[in-house]
């Protein structure tokens, strides 16, 4: 038990400093870590707890909360947040002491330009494999296909098509 | 200048009612309700917390909490915000593990996963859109792409050759830039 609660408290704390760009960069290596390495669920399970989270409210990693908890409990659940928020927390507060310092330097601007393709490709590598691990039926890419479409194209709020989707998988899903 | 509490149920209100990433309710939040910050010291503050590592509403919520309490603030910045969603999401887990053997609740949430999924798609499309006049940030996502989705590369090796080469282009780009000008 305590050597999963330290496995955990590794791989978030690690993932915590590499998640520049947000969460979903770092989705396929948490994904890599908890299904391939350690097998603690099946990738399909991985991408229902994704699901769960994004219909949760609130910051967009809660599915580091639900693994924590899903694979040790409550412990498991305090580790990998602690460890999960802890680490970029920390950069935060000695980065807000020195931001002020360097406003204007270029180097600022040059750095959050050199990041931002590296961002691009690695949400691009998170949505397909999450795709690929949830969508098990012509159906569910069907589904999958549509929202993505709506949600590029119009501005309508992501509980809904989330909540569309789910009916359309109870109602669907029984009959294909 | 708010306090510790005022700062917690600030963002514990956040936290609670912003579905589908909070980034847009932080700004309603902070600047439009609370007047914390003006206009642009939120932008600015954004700028630094989309820049590190972590989610930028997280890093947000450390930042504002830090700037007006100090070490304090920022916990209550941060508990506030992940306390509400981490016992809704658990909740949602807990009835999730006692329903997933039920055929209905297995498809609902196949039809949840695969929205979800699509929303992500979206999300990279318009990450990706901006990318499509700089033929070398194109490839340097490409790389990024192959290396994690293809290769199944794990993410530190990938970052520490694709972060710094990303960069090196970017400032010699740069440095073109000026000497042309």
């Amino acid at each position: 038990m305590i050597a999963t609660l330290v496995v955990l408290a590794l791989i978030f704390g690690q993932l915590s400093l590499l998640a520049f760009g947000g969460g979903n960069t770092i989705l396929p290596e948490m994904q890599r870590q908890v299904v391939d390495v350690h097998h603690w669920m099946p990738a399909s399970e991985f991408s229902a707890l994704f699901a769960l989270a994004q219909a949760a409210p609130g910051p967009n990693m809660m599915i580091v909360t639900l693994i924590g908890w899903h694979v040790a409990g409550w412990s498991g659940m305090l580790v990998t947040s602690l460890a999960k928020f802890g680490p970029s927390s920390l950069v935060t507060v000695a980065a807000l002491h020195a931001w002020d310092r360097f406003k204007d330097r270029p180097w600022r601007a040059i750095a959050q330009k050199g990041l931002a393709p590296v961002t691009a490709g690695l949400v691009a590598a998170s949505a397909v494999l999450i795709a690929q691990a949830s969508d098990t039926t012509w159906l569910a890419w069907n589904i999958t296909g549509v929202c993505a479409a709506l949600a590029f194209t119009t501005r309508i709020h992501p509980l809904w098509l989330l909540g569309v989707g789910s009916l359309i998988g109870l109602v669907g899903l029984g009959f294909f | 200048m708010p306090s510790c509490g005022e700062i917690f149920k600030g963002f514990l209100g956040l936290g609670l009612t912003s579905f589908g990433g909070a980034l847009p309710l932080v700004r309603r939040t902070v600047v439009e309700r609370h007047r914390w910050l003006s206009g642009t010291e939120f932008t600015d503050l954004l700028g630094l917390c989309q820049f590190l590592p972590g989610g930028n509403v997280i890093n947000l919520s450390v930042a504002i909490g830090m700037r007006f309490r100090g070490w304090r603030g920022a916990l209550a910045g941060i508990l506030g915000l992940i306390a509400g969603p981490s016992l809704v999401v658990i909740a949602l887990g807990v009835l999730y593990e006692h329903t997933q053997n039920d055929p209905r609740v297995q498809h609902l949430f196949a039809g949840l996963a695969a929205a979800a999924a699509g929303l992500l798609i979206a999300m990279a499309a318009k990450m990706l859109l901006p990318l499509r006049r700089d033929p070398l940030a194109a490839g340097i996502a490409a790389l990024g792409f192959i290396a994690i989705a293809v290769l199944r590369a794990p993410l530190l090796p990938t970052m520490l050759v694709l972060t710094p080469l990303s960069i090196a282009l970017a400032s010699l780009h740069a440095r073109r830039a000026g000497a042309r000008r």
